[in-house]
């Protein structure tokens, strides 16, 4: 184990778009648990490796704090956390559980293979109308944006109409660097306006989607979500479907086209669909964030002790090319069994929403390669942008001919 | 190969139904796995182990004869 002589700078920057930042490989060997710095000066712990990030991630003693590192502060620092997202929905213990139990029901798999015709209509349509403007295009704008956000609020019930307000939202409650704190909790109070006004006029004319089966799940005088946690749940899953799968679509393909052997591969035997999505999964080095926790009392990590009152994050991508876990872990084997990858966490905490992600980047990857088999990036790999500041990690455009 | 699950640990990933759907379901009410075929043949069995080995939460558990 080395000693740091210098706190690292967190997030660190990669080289390009799709290739990992240069330092995680020296500290998943020498440094598993790194000390760096947030953006907004704060100390944290950096874990790296697979098994400590596993560990960390599943471990029911530590807290989830989305907010550690924002410059734009706490809600809290002004004694106004009543519409702070985060702590809406209960997110430890029975509670936890409770909550997830009842959400969770309506992301079943066998769900979300029932929303799969529509989702490959959506991604027809827009496939369509993407060519009928002319190439080269910008497959982020065309495609990856609108496809989860149409299905993510068809689910909802919400209007698609107003999908600008909700990228708006979701852009400044999920950037670490660009928004003041005032400006986070204006759009915060907006957004909860919004999804307030949604839910009372679900509840006066219910329809056939998930706010009104979750009003009707409590009215039926069984368990069900009270105010607050359905107006947190409804607003958590409206941001996460949306930012989120958008840019994973969008690395995906990136990432398959810049190798085009890869793409030709999976034109030939689409049947590798379903394990080459979970490859872009593992391999995607930009990520976002990471997940952090608080940790709540010493604990001993890699050997190390972790002292109570830190902040760790964990980076699941940097976990995802451990070298101990997957061979290769800077190529693609697009056919890797077991991919134990951690994009969407793990143990308890672990996405919500997997199946629903999965099914989109799988559904997505099939239309495509039935109906562009010739698509090809239209500029060079290494001239990808990423977008900045995010908790999600994700590229500017994806600029495609075919 | 026999399996049994752990309701209690899982999280309603759902990814065991994705890889192995005639051997695992999800329950209606809640998410939560249930076991369709506790006793699959051979031609499941690396399915339910790539299953049992991604799973998010270790619930599945395989025994092999």
């Amino acid at each position: 184990m080395s000693p740091q002589e210098h706190a690292l700078p967190y997030p660190l920057t990669p080289e390009s778009a799709l290739e990992p930042p240069r330092e995680w490989e020296g500290l998943r060997r020498e440094c598993p648990v790194a000390d760096v710095h947030l953006p907004n000066g704060a100390p944290a712990k950096l874990l790296t490796r697979h098994e400590d990030v596993k560990a960390m991630l599943a471990d029911p003693r530590f807290e989830r704090d989305i907010r550690v590192g924002s410059t734009a502060g706490d809600a809290g620092e002004t004694g106004d956390d009543s519409a702070d997202l985060s702590r809406m929905v209960p997110s430890t213990g029975e509670n936890h559980l409770r909550w997830r139990r009842l959400v969770g029901r309506w992301f079943t798999a066998k769900r979300m293979r029932q929303l799969r015709p529509g989702m490959e209509r959506i991604a027809e349509d827009l496939i369509r109308d993407m060519t009928a403007s002319g190439q080269p295009a910008d497959l982020k704008a065309s495609l990856a944006f609108p496809l989860p956000v149409f299905v993510i609020c068809d689910m909802l019930g919400v209007p698609a109409e107003d999908r600008e307000r909700f990228s708006r939202w979701s852009d400044t409650l999920l950037n670490l660097t660009r928004y003041t704190g005032q400006e986070m909790q204006a759009a915060q109070r907006e957004f909860v306006d919004y999804m307030a006004g949604h839910i009372e006029a679900k509840h006066a004319e219910p329809a056939d989607d998930l706010i009104s089966a979750l009003i009707e799940q409590r009215e039926s005088g069984e368990d069900g979500l009270d105010d607050t946690e359905l107006l947190g749940t409804s607003m958590g899953l409206l941001i996460a479907g949306h930012e989120t799968t958008a840019n994973m679509i969008g690395k995906m393909v990136s990432m398959l086209l810049a190798d085009r052997s890869r793409w030709e591969r999976l034109v030939s035997d689409p049947s590798k669909v379903r394990t080459a999505v979970e490859e872009s999964l593992r391999a995607d080095a930009n990520q976002g964030f990471g997940l952090t926790r608080m940790v709540t009392e010493d604990t001993e990590v890699a050997g190390e002790t972790v002292p109570e009152g830190s902040a760790v994050v964990c980076s699941m991508a940097a976990a995802n090319r451990d070298e101990h876990v997957f061979s290769d872990p800077d190529g693609m084997d697009l056919e890797r069994v077991p991919n134990p990858h951690l994009a969407f966490g793990t143990g308890a905490h672990s996405c919500l929403g997997q199946a629903l992600a999965r099914t989109e980047l799988q559904v997505t990857l099939e239309v495509l390669l039935r109906e562009l088999p010739t698509l090809e990036l239209a500029s060079p790999p290494e001239h990808l942008e990423r977008v900045e500041g995010l908790l999600v990690g994700g590229l500017r455009e994806v600029p495609v001919r075919w | 190969m026999k399996i049994t699950v752990d309701q209690d640990a899982c999280c309603g990933a759902g990814q065991c139904v994705l890889i192995a759907p005639d051997v695992f379901d999800q329950r209606e009410e809640d998410g939560i796995v249930e076991l369709l075929e506790p006793e699959p043949g051979a031609d499941l069995h690396a399915d339910v182990h790539e299953a049992a080995q991604v799973c998010p939460t270790a619930a599945i558990t395989l025994h092999d004869d």
